[in-house]
């Protein structure tokens, strides 16, 4: 089988409000293999970002912590290195794209200098050896004049071009895990497909992970292999990818599929989830979706469901009471 | 290259450019050039003033004193028969240079208290911030005088309390904008790619700390002017026999019925340079403002 690259275990975090701490993920687990891309998808605050944070333990320590859990890498726990070994392991081994290209880049400087500047963190090479990494990988990512480039300050480049850069200061030291934090979002639509291609080739050539966290379901079902579906800073659904499109288990993966606009269809009104994301601090008792859950039931309100395996695998988990309570029916109901 | 590379050249428009566009924007502010134009000549003159007055800054001539401007002293002699023009081109080699070594001592020291506090935060921030807040309590001058009658008189000495007083403006002004830089994303960038504190703090976040800083250093050179010169009026700063403006304003004084073009020249000067600094500051910070165009 392919080998683990990252595994999650029980991954908590929390943020202090008020004194207090809220919980932002909540026993969070998941694995992924070497050149593997992992979907993780969800409303916005439902706390994608905060998981790949605390994967890079990016947080600010002052007001977040991650209270539980082991986020492993190559067999190594992030949660156990100093802060010394943790900026090593940063760039080298995880590196991170984020979402907004034109703002990911230090307008103070030129292109060469932030793309070098990994490189010679990471690794004893000379300056010399640097540029020619960062022209190469330039060339790499598809920019058509890497010289130029080079030589210009971010404010010069289109958005489509930053994030180029981006990948290409991201993958400049050859990274296993490469987090994506919606990395497409800020791009439009024929600059986002050349970026998903792009990343996909990286993968392809270098058999990197990739954890792509977006909330677009189609860059989900173009880029991912098994999607892992978070709300309320837990996991609701795991499944490879084709099955979560074709037979969605948990009622809010459903909601979300459905809402997504169909070309063609004759639909007057596009469905929607009603409701918003509950309030960190005064979550529901019970089912975290069940207030905005169309077939919830009493002991949805009562009692949270646990996150079950549907398969012998484990590949396959959802987290819903309807699992056990004639479920196919209400689908079949449809 | 223009031409078989439009669509190249279209989006990445020279560097230069940015330049350009300050110096263009900058020349409109016609009362700023003028200031610039004069405070380049001010310098020039405190480097080459040995070299090109008329007279010896320190030749007494005795059959001279008190002499009103005319043909052969253009704006008169002190008590001593001194030419004032060549003292007060001389002096603004002390003058200019105290100031600003004075403001540079100061910046760096705000500087690195601002980012330090501004960047960890807590009570690291809080301590240096109340220090500072401390000294904003005391009046400029007064703070300088305390620091003076501590330390000693002597040049260096006006130099350090010129510098002290300096640092709290700018450790506030540094901090705000750290704040400011510290949430942009490529911060977060940088962290991510494997920067520690210390690069981020030098090499991300203080050149993004610099435009904010630009103007307050120039204004704050007027302001150092004139406290060197108030220290050395009152007696604390440059020996009596150097040529400085402020100790010739001190002298001066016991003339002001009889000669009064002695105090007359060294106050114009150091009006003329506060001013020239302080409009040259104001016209800076309207081309640096985007919000302003």
């Amino acid at each position: 089988m392919a080998e683990t690259l990252l595994e999650v275990k029980n991954l908590r975090t929390e943020f202090k409000r008020d004194k207090s701490w809220v919980t932002a993920v909540n026993n969070v687990s998941f694995t992924i293999n070497r050149g593997e891309v992992l979907g993780l998808v969800g409303e916005s605050g439902c706390g994608k970002s905060v998981t790949s944070l605390s994967v890079m333990r990016l947080l600010d320590p002052r007001n977040s912590r991650i209270s539980e859990g082991q986020v492993q890498i190559n067999g190594k726990d992030l949660l156990r290195q100093n802060k010394k070994a943790m900026c090593k392991i940063r760039g080298h081994e995880i590196a991170m794209i984020f979402q907004e290209p034109m703002n990911s880049l230090n307008p103070c400087m030129r292109i060469e200098r932030q793309l070098t500047e990994a490189v010679l963190l990471h690794s004893k090479v000379s300056k010399e050896e640097a540029s020619r990494r960062a022209y190469d990988v330039l060339k790499a990512v598809g920019i058509p004049e890497p010289k130029m480039t080079l030589k210009s300050y971010p404010h010069q480049l289109s958005g489509g071009m930053c994030q180029r850069v981006m990948i290409a200061m991201a993958m400049s030291c050859e990274p296993e895990l490469l987090i994506a934090d919606e990395p497409t979002t800020a791009l439009d639509v024929t600059i986002q497909a050349q970026i998903l291609e792009l990343m996909e080739s990286i993968r392809e050539q270098k058999n990197t992970g990739i954890l792509m966290i977006t909330h677009d379901l189609g860059v989900v079902a173009e880029m991912c292999h098994r999607v892992v579906v978070m709300y309320a800073g837990r996991i609701v659904e795991e499944k490879p990818v084709k099955e979560l499109f074709e037979c969605p288990q948990h009622p809010y993966t459903q909601g979300l599929i459905e809402s997504v606009p169909k070309l063609g269809s004759n639909m007057t009104s596009l469905p929607s989830i009603p409701g918003s994301v509950p309030d960190l601090a005064v979550m529901p008792k019970g089912c975290k979706f069940a207030p905005r859950c169309r077939y919830a039931m009493d002991i949805c309100r009562e009692q949270e469901p646990e996150l079950e395996a549907t398969d012998h695998t484990g590949t396959r988990r959802c987290r819903c009471h309807l699992l056990h309570t004639g479920r196919q029916e209400v689908n079949q109901h449809e | 290259m223009e031409t078989n590379q439009f669509a190249a050249a279209e989006e990445l428009p020279k560097a230069k450019s940015r330049v350009k566009e300050f110096i263009k924007k900058f020349m409109k502010r016609r009362t700023a050039v003028v200031a610039f134009v004069f405070i380049v000549f001010m310098i020039v003159m405190a480097l080459a003033a040995p070299y090109i007055v008329p007279y010896d800054a320190s030749q007494a001539d005795y059959s001279n004193i008190l002499s009103g401007p005319g043909k052969a002293h253009i704006w008169g002699t002190d008590e001593y028969g001194r030419d004032i023009f060549s003292r007060l081109m001389v002096g603004s080699r002390t003058s200019l240079f105290s100031a600003l070594t004075a403001t540079i001592i100061g910046t760096i020291g705000g500087v690195l208290l601002g980012l330090v506090a501004g960047f960890f935060g807590g009570l690291l921030d809080s301590l240096i911030m109340r220090f500072c807040d401390v000294m904003f309590a005391f009046p400029d001058i007064l703070l300088a005088i305390a620091v003076v009658a501590i330390i000693g008189p002597g040049m260096i000495n006006v130099m350090i309390a010129v510098a002290v007083f300096t640092v709290p403006s700018f450790a506030r002004i540094t901090r705000s904008a750290t704040l400011a830089v510290k949430q942009e994303l490529y911060i977060e960038v940088a962290r991510s790619l494997g920067c520690r504190n210390g690069r981020l703090l030098f090499v991300h976040v203080l050149p993004g700390t610099i435009p904010s800083m630009i103007v307050n250093f120039t204004m704050r050179i007027g302001t150092a002017i004139l406290a060197a010169s108030s220290l050395s009026f009152l007696g604390f700063g440059a020996n009596v026999t150097e040529p400085d403006w402020g100790a010739m304003l001190s002298q001066g004084r016991n003339y002001l019925n009889t000669a009064p073009h002695i105090v007359l020249f060294p106050g114009i000067l150091i009006l003329l340079t506060v001013l020239a600094f302080n409009l040259l500051g104001d016209g800076l910070r309207d081309t640096l403002d985007p919000k302003m165009n």
